[in-house]
This record gives structure tokens, C-alpha cells and sequence, in this order.
């Protein structure tokens, strides 16, 4: 019952807001930030369950033999929409600031869709095979189509274009023969603790499913498929900063975890020496993206090559197929996202308050902005992983893994990011504390609107509170390291 | 089985061509709409009563007027026929319950009673074909059934529809020219013209020579009228410019009918008894297919006229039905048989908004609909559904349809990976073509103010109760899946 309210609640949430709009404004809004609060209350009243070693499903029916449509939650999933939902709360209080400051159009469109591609994201955590988890695939890649493409002009046409050409596109070309062939190989697609592919597919042919997986799953946004993060930032900041550094690009993440731990199954994926590449593939993204990202000036396009980086972080730890390292993989997609939220609410704050939008032009900002650039610092040294940000706890782990397999690709990888991420992030934060002004730039503005500062200080307390409480979520995660044992 | 229940299958043809004189008499405003969709909803339920029964377990025979086949006519309704009536008699209900107006719009009223009596006879041309056992009596409900739709498509007001029926006129009859010369040739050599009987005295016949022409005309007949390509050039220019909801109905189900004969001929009366005769379908039925697939998609994506990208686009996906034929399995019939109906679906409902469209706007072209979703928010969702049903998105119609066909690809070995690549790379395409026009409605401002209204009630309901049911076909599969499964093991003369 509870899971069908995690769909029916966003959805009628969605209708509601429809209806809303045609009465006032402030009701939308109001139907906006209930629905969230109703959704994440009720996903997580499903932690303590998961907690005591619990496994809710709701199997709703047989589409074809083999191939049911059905949900089934497990640690990570539960982690992935507790975070999802929790973060939409915070997310919607920003929105209202962020959309009636820049005085946006068509907000009744922005918020509708917004409901349903947390719907969207809720269903591709709770799915309990392939072929659910694919079919929420796709209808996130659709629903955030019109959010992308909100402005309308031609230039976000063609940005949005490619965005959906570069998803559809990987998931049709290579994600749906992936799990075509799962299914054929092993006759089912169900989630298994310990894989289904094991005595059902060996050899070179099992490095290239994961091939088919890992580039299929184009919202992991593992190099050379990563062009439609860049391009997904002409959305409005709301947008970048819920979907595009937490719901879909986790989405991707996600699901590349979940295949490796449940499809393909840890232990037998590590003894099948073509499935290294993948190591490779994800350490060679978070280097390159990281180079690209010194060069960018546009502050959203650099948040947006920073994001693929970390993206392939979480990859790079799921591919060193080691417990640990699992575990740091999944806290990953928690402390980046609280991190990478932050910075994105404070990019939308500085856009909306002062209309700044490229790195050059942040001189100084600081005095302007304290609450704003006290988080957006708090967000950058959890990227580059200081202590006391959520960064370093799972680097942290991620690092043990690594020592423990002895990987030294992947310890060189993290080091080498470190500093690049530094190289790039503390030269901005250097430049916004104790620079001087700009005199030529407009000066008279404060900080944007309180519902903008709120949402980014909640943030930016949470990347700090990461780091000093993350025991329960260790506990939940472990979970997944005791099944892959 | 009652006395009644025993006749269904010739009251399947009998109660719409009956009805067709009696609509010529009918000149009241509204009548002739009345008695033609009343005739035709009946026609549906009678399908719905013998698929029904064949899920039952029965197959219906009907000897008419009691002579025992083979010497008299005989009907018969199985798994494959009864889906198939179920197809056709639908598209016919749904585009009459939902055309009122739109016919209205395209015909003038005084001919109108003349339309409708086209139209019933069109129906039951088709459900003929369908229903009977006998190679000479489909030639003729062929014959009724084309000559109606020569009629229904140059019935419309756009001239440009005359030059496109003529067109198809000579190619049509040209293809049933071939396919009575090779029942004739048939007919000669065995002395029967009932296709169980056919398919059992053909191995007797010392000389194969003349069943190998035959078989050769009657393959080549009928892809003719079935659109495959390159036997397609027809059909493009015919759907255009026929009235939109014509174009409904015969987009769902006329080249079908033909695939139907096509595919009984073939596996039934051929495939069993000619040596080789696989080489027809491994080395010319699938790489016509697969060009099939490629050149309609590329040519629907570059279109600009609306109407004619879907009727590119149904070259492509007849190229899908005759592809998982050509893999000579039981699983790639049944993806075949399955896709005549899921296609149906999509492409019944994709032309259904295409007569939303076409009560308000004049000229239907990508970009006259710019920005139209704004106006008819209703009938754009319905496009976007039907669209995505069309690509083959999971939670459609179309992906179970696909599903069957790559799995099919997969089982046929190391070509079916090559297989499973180009129907991946036709569905992207898919994706383009529906994506220009999804863009165009709903991102594009138009260029003048549009002052149009959504589209008229019965017309938007019926194109959403279609969509749903390619929605609801997406999850609940069960009955096309089961239907088109004891198809596929008929025509491969396992007994389900």
C-alpha cells in the first residue's frame, strides 16, 4: 500500500496542481510543497522496514511470460527516493522563490511536470526488474523534456533536442538490447541479490553487456555520452539543480549500481577479467571531465562537467567490485547530491539576485552574499572532499575499497581528482571572499528571496550534517554489502 | 452451439453488404451514418463472439448452403481470421463512431447515402476474405472490397486523391490480375479451389513446375496489395489525400487483409509442399523487409506533409509484419501476427488525430501545426501517446510487438543480431519523425495567431479510446499475445 501511494500521491499531486492554477497561484504553490512533504513522510515510513532487513514488493501483474511489472525495494533503492523526495521538499521551496523572481512562464507546465518526473524517479527506484526500472526510464527522459526546453526559445530547442536525442538514443541503441539479452540469456530480469547472469553468460560477451549497460545508461553520463548534462543546463536552476544533479543524473548512477550488484552480481563480474575496462572507462571520465571543467566560465557549465566527474566517481567505485567500495558508491550519490544541490541553488541565487552568470564576474560576491557564498563553499569542499563535508566520508570509502583490492588506478584517479577538483573549485571560492569588486558591475543587490536562501542554507547544513551523522545510512548500505558477501 | 451462433461467420459478411443497398434508400440527414455504423458495430460484435469462441478451443467451420467443402464454399474462422476480424471490424466502428463530422466535412451530403453504402461493402470485401476457406472466393471479396476503396478514397473533395486511386486502380488489379492466375494455375493442376484441400492434393501433383509459377504470381499479387516494398509506391500518395477518416480505416486493415492471404498462402498451401520454397523467404521476403523498414522511416523523416509521413512510416512497420514472417518461426509469426494488430493500434489512433487535426486546419503540414498543442491540448497527448506506441516505448502496444520480434531475431542466430540492430536503429528513426511533429505542436510559437478550437467531441473520444487501448494492450497483452500465438502455430501446421 505504502509504495502505491509513493506513485498515486505525486500523481494526483500533479492533477492537483493543474487545478490549483486555475484558482491562485499561492494554492499551486501550496499543492506544490504538501505533495512533497506527503510523498517523502510516506517513502520514508518504509526506512524502518528496510532497516530490520525487510524487502516490501508489490507485484502488480505479468506483461508477458517472465516479464512482470512489479516493485520490490532494497537498501539502495530506498536510499535513492528517500533522497529523491526529501531533496524535492527542499527543491519546491526554491522553485517558488527562483520562478516568481525571474518571473518565469507557463510555472502550472514547470510544476506539473516536475511532480511526474519525481514520479518518474520514485518508479525507477522501487523497481523490482529491467524492464520496470526501463519503462520509469524512459519516462523520465520525457518528462524532464519539457522542463529542459522551458524557455522555449531556439537555442534551448536545440539544446533540449540534444539531450533527448543523446537519452533516447543510448537507451533504445544499446540499454533496451542489454536487457533484451539479459532476459533472453538468463529468462528473467528480476533484481537478484548475488546477480542471475552467473552460469548463464561467461567470457568476453559479459564485458560487452556491461558495455551495453554502462554506455546504454547514458544519464550516468560516462564519457563519450555525457553531452546531454552540458546541454540539459539552459533549464531553469530549479531544474538543474533537482534533476540534473540529483533525480536523473542519480538515476543514471543508480541503475549502474543495481545492475552491477543485482544483475550481473559482484563476485562474478571481479572474475571476469573483460569487465575491467570499465574501471578504466569511468577513471578516464572524472579525469577529463575535470579538465574540461577548469576551463569552463559559464558557472552552470561548470557545475554540469564537476557533476560528470563525480558521476563517474560513483561509477569508478562501483567497478572496483569490492564491499567497501559498494558502500562508498552508494554514499556517494548522497554527498554529492547534497553538495552538488547546493551549488546549483546558489548559481540560481547569485543568477536571480545580481543576473551573474559567469565565474569572472563572482569578485567580490561574498559580502554580498554571505549565506549564499557560506554554502556555495560548504557545496565546493564537499566536491573536492574536505573534512567536515559529507565529500570525505565517502571518499572515504570508496579509498578503502580500493586499498583493499589494491587498485592503484583507482587511488591514483581520486588523488589526481582531488586536485583538479581544488584547482578549480578554490580559486572561485579565493576570488569571491577576497577579491575586490568589480567597479564596473552593477553593485546594489543583496541576497536573492528567503524561500532561495532557505532552501540552499537546509542544503549546505545537510552536506555538513552528512559528515558528523551518517550512521544509520552506513548501517542501510552495508545491507547491500551483506548480500553481496 | 445454438442454431444462431453456427451462422456467425457468413453473418460477418452478410450483414454488412446487406445493409449497403439499404443505406443507398436512406437520403434523411443523419440516417445513413446511423444504419452504416450500426451495421458495422453488429459486424464487430460477431467478431468479438467468434474470437471468443476460437479462445474457446473451437475452429468454426461453416459449409454454405450445406454442401460439404470440398465441393461447395466453405467458411472458417480460426485464431489468425478472428483476429484479424477483430481489426477490421473495429477500424471500421471506431472510424464511423468517430467520423460523423469529419465525413461530413470531406462529403457532400447528397452523396453521402452512396459513401456509406461504399463503405459497408468495403467492410464486408474485407471480413470475406477473411472469413472464407476458398482461394477463388477471396479473389472475389478482393474485388469487392478494392473497387469499394477505389470509391472511398476519391470520395473527398481533394482532387489530387483521383491521380493517387488511379494509380493504385492499376496496381490493384494488376495484383489481383496475378493472384487469379495463379489460383488458376492451382486450380488446373489439382481441381480444387479450397485451400485445406489445395495444400493436401499438391504433393500428389507429378509436375511442380506450374505450381511454382503459380506460386510465384500469387506472392507477387498480393504484395502488391499488401505495400511491400517495392511494390509500395501505391500507398503513400492513396492515404494522403483520401479523406481522413477512410484513411483511418484502411490505414488499420486493407494492406493487412492482404498480408493475411499472403502469409496463409504461403505457410499453408506452399511452404509444406514446395521444395526450396524457404529461399523465397530468406533471400527476397527479408531483405525487402529490412529495406522496407529503412527507406520508409528515412523517407518519413525528411516529410513534410503529415498525412504522407504516416503512410512512409507504414511502409516501414508493414516491413516489421513481413520480417518476422520471412524468419520462418513459429516465434517470429506470432511477432508478425501480432504486430498486424498492435500497428493497428498505433497507427489507427495516429490517423485518428491526424482527422482532429485536419476539422481545423486546412493544409496538414509540420509546419502549419505550430504550436497547435496550446489550442487542442487533447488531441496533441493523444499523438503523443499514439506516437509512442508507434517508437515501441515499454507500457505500449508497440513494445510488445517489438519485444517478440527481437526476441525472434535473437533465436534465428548470428544474423538476427544484425537483425536486432536495424530494428533498433528504425525505431530511433521512429523517434525522429514522431519528435518533429511533437516539437513543432508544442515548442514552436506559431506564426500567426491561431483562432481554433480542440477538435469535435465524438471524434476526440473515440481517438482516446484507442490510444488507451494502446496503452492498455501494453500491460495487459494477454488476448493478442494468445491469438496471435495459435495464428503462428496454424500457419505452421502445429496443432496448438
Amino acid at each position: 500500500m505504502t509504495i502505491a501511494l509513493s506513485f498515486l500521491i505525486p500523481i494526483v499531486g500533479a492533477l492537483l496542481i493543474l487545478a490549483a492554477s486555475r484558482v491562485s497561484d499561492n494554492l499551486r504553490e501550496g499543492v506544490t510543497l504538501a505533495t512533497a512533504v506527503a510523498l517523502a513522510i510516506n517513502v520514508w515510513s518504509l526506512i524502518p522496514e528496510l532497516m530490520s532487513g525487510g524487502r516490501p514488493e508489490l507485484q502488480l501483474f505479468e506483461i508477458l511470460p517472465g516479464i512482470d511489472f512489479g516493485f520490490q525495494i532494497e537498501p539502495l533503492g530506498m536510499l535513492f527516493a528517500a533522497l529523491a523526495s526529501g531533496l524535492w521538499i527542499v527543491n519546491s521551496i526554491y522553485s517558488i522563490g527562483y520562478m516568481r523572481a525571474n518571473k518565469e512562464n507557463k510555472q502550472t507546465r514547470f510544476y506539473v511536470f516536475f511532480a511526474l518526473s519525481i514520479t518518474a524517479t520514485i518508479g525507477i527506484a522501487f523497481s523490482a526488474n529491467l524492464f520496470t526500472l526501463f519503462l520509469f526510464y524512459e519516462v523520465l527522459t520525457l518528462c524532464t523534456y519539457p522542463l529542459v526546453s522551458h524557455k522555449g526559445d531556439a537555442k534551448t530547442i536545440r539544446s533540449a533536442r540534444i539531450y533527448l536525442g543523446v537519452l533516447l538514443t543510448t537507451s533504445i541503441g544499446l540499454l533496451l538490447p542489454a536487457i533484451l539479452w539479459t532476459y533472453f540469456v538468463a529468462g528473467t530480469g528480476d533484481f537478484t541479490p548475488g546477480g542471475i547472469l552467473e552460469g548463464n553468460l561467461e567470457g568476453p560477451a559479459l564485458g560487452l553487456l556491461l558495455g551495453l549497460f554502462v554506455f546504454g545508461i547514458g544519464k550516468a553520463a560516462v564519457m563519450p555520452v555525457h553531452r546531454w548534462l552540458p546541454a540539459a543546463m539552459v533549464a531553469p536552476t530549479p531544474v538543474s539543480a533537482l534533476l540534473h544533479a540529483v533525480a536523473v543524473v542519480k538515476a543514471g548512477v543508480f541503475t549502474v549500481i543495481k545492475v552491477i550488484v543485482y544483475i550481473f552480481g559482484v563476485e562474478h563480474l571481479f572474475a571476469e577479467p573483460s569487465s575491467g575496462w570499465l574501471l578504466y572507462a569511468a577513471a578516464f571520465t572524472v579525469i577529463v571531465a575535470s579538465i574540461v571543467a577548469l576551463k569552463q566560465t559559464n558557472i552552470k557549465r561548470l557545475l554540469a562537467y564537476s557533476t560528470v566527474a563525480q558521476l563517474s566517481y560513483v561509477v569508478m567505485a562501483a567497478a572496483i567490485l569490492k564491499p567497501l567500495a559498494e558502500v562508498g558508491a552508494s554514499m556517494h550519490i548522497v554527498a554529492h547530491a547534497f553538495g552538488k544541490i547546493t551549488l546549483f541553488f546558489a548559481a540560481g541565487a547569485i543568477y536571480t539576485a545580481a543576473k551573474k552568470t559567469e565565474v569572472w564576474q563572482l569578485k567580490g560576491i561574498g559580502r554580498r552574499m554571505p549565506w549564499t557564498m557560506a554554502a556555495f563553499t560548504i557545496g565546493a569542499l564537499s566536491m573536492i572532499g574536505v573534512p567536515p563535508t559529507g565529500g570525505f566520508v565517502s571518499k572515504w570509502f570508496i579509498l578503502a575499497g580500493a586499498f583493499e583490492s589494491d587498485n592503484y588506478v583507482a587511488i591514483a584517479t581520486i588523488i589526481g581528482s582531488t586536485v583538479l577538483n581544488a584547482a578549480y573549485f578554490l580559486p572561485i571560492i579565493f576570488a569571491v571572499w577576497f577579491s575586490r569588486e568589480d567597479p564596473e558591475q552593477k553593485l546594489d543587490h543583496g541576497e536573492a528571496p528567503w524561500p532561495m536562501v532557505t532552501a540552499l542554507s537546509i542544503t549546505a547544513a545537510l552536506t555538513i550534517g552528512l559528515f558528523l551523522f551518517n550512521a544509520p545510512l552506513i548501517a542501510l548500505e552495508s545491507q547491500i554489502v551483506g548480500i553481496v558477501k | 452451439m445454438t442454431a444462431f451462433h453456427s451462422h456467425l461467420p457468413v453473418l460477418q459478411v452478410i450483414v454488412p453488404m446487406l445493409t449497403a443497398p439499404l443505406v443507398i434508400l436512406l437520403n434523411q440527414k443523419r440516417l445513413p451514418w446511423i444504419v452504416a455504423t450500426a451495421a458495422s458495430l453488429c459486424a464487430f460484435a460477431i467478431a468479438v463472439t467468434l474470437a471468443m469462441s476460437v479462445m474457446a478451443g473451437q475452429t468454426i467451420q461453416y459449409s454454405l448452403g450445406a454442401w460439404p467443402a470440398p465441393w461447395g464454399i466453405e467458411l472458417a474462422v480460426d485464431a489468425f481470421s478472428a483476429l484479424m476480424l477483430l481489426v477490421v471490424t473495429g477500424a471500421s466502428s471506431v472510424a464511423l463512431l468517430a467520423g460523423a463530422q469529419s465525413l461530413d466535412k470531406d462529403i457532400e451530403h447528397h452523396r453521402q447515402p452512396l459513401f456509406y453504402a461504399a463503405w459497408l461493402l468495403a467492410l464486408s470485401g474485407l471480413a470475406g476474405i477473411l472469413v472464407t476457406a476458398d482461394a477463388f472466393n477471396i479473389f472475389v471479396f478482393m474485388e469487392i472490397s478494392s473497387l469499394a476503396s477505389y470509391v472511398l478514397i476519391s470520395g473527398g473533395p481533394d482532387k489530387r486523391a483521383l491521380p493517387a486511386v488511379f494509380k493504385y486502380l492499376v496496381m490493384g488489379t494488376i495484383g489481383a490480375t496475378f493472384y487469379l492466375i495463379g489460383v488458376g494455375l492451382i486450380y488446373m493442376m489439382t481441381g480444387t479451389l479450397n485451400l485445406a484441400d489445395m495444400a493436401f492434393r499438391i504433393e500428389d501433383v507429378a509436375d511442380q513446375t506450374p505450381i511454382l509459377l503459380a506460386a510465384g504470381f500469387i506472392t507477387i499479387g498480393l504484395a502488391l496489395k499488401a505495400a511491400i516494398f517495392p511494390l509500395h509506391i501505391w500507398l503513400p500518395n492513396a492515404y494522403t489525400y483520401a479523406p481522413n477518416m477512410v484513411t483511418v480505416f484502411l490505414a488499420a486493415c486493407a494492406t493487412k487483409v492482404a498480408i493475411y492471404v499472403l502469409l496463409r498462402f504461403d505457410f499453408f498451401v506452399f511452404q509444406p509442399n514446395l521444395v526450396g520454397h524457404d529461399f523465397q523467404f530468406t533471400f527476397f521476403l527479408l531483405p525487402l523487409s529490412l529495406l522496407a523498414i529503412l527507406v520508409g522511416s528515412s523517407v518519413a523523416i525528411f516529410e513534410p506533409k503529415l498525412k504522407r509521413l504516416m503512410a512512409w512510416s507504414s511502409v516501414a512497420q508493414i516491413g516489421y509484419i513481413t520480417l518476422g514472417a520471412s524468419l520462418l518461426s513459429v516465434s517470429g509469426t506470432t511477432a508478425s501476427v501480432l504486430h498486424i494488430f498492435n500497428h493497428s493500434l498505433a497507427k489507427g489512433a495516429l490517423f485518428l488525430v491526424m482527422a482532429c487535426l485536419g476539422m481545423r486546419i486546412a493544409q496538414l503540414r509540420i509546419d502549419n501545426i505550430a504550436g497547435i498543442a496550446q489550442k487542442m491540448p487533447w488531441t496533441m497527448a493523444a499523438f503523443v501517446l499514439a506516437g509512442l506506441s508507434l517508437i515501441g516505448v515499454p507500457g505500449t502496444a508497440g513494445f510488445i510487438s517489438k519485444w517478440y520480434l527481437i526476441t525472434a531475431s535473437f533465436e534465428s542466430g548470428a544474423m538476427g543480431i544484425a537483425l536486432v540492430v536495424i530494428i533498433l536503429i528504425s525505431s530511433l528513426m521512429a523517434v525522429v519523425y514522431i519528435w518533429r511533429i511533437v516539437e513543432s505542436a508544442y515548442f514552436r510559437q506559431p506564426e500567426e495567431d491561431l483562432v481554433i478550437t480542440e477538435a469535435p467531441i465524438p471524434l476526440l473520444l473515440m481517438t482516446w479510446v484507442v490510444v488507451l487501448m494502446n496503452v492498455y494492450f501494453g500491460f495487459a497483452p494477454g488476448v493478442p499475445i494468445e491469438l496471435a500465438t495459435g495464428a503462428a502455430e496454424l500457419l505452421h501446421g502445429q496443432t496448438p
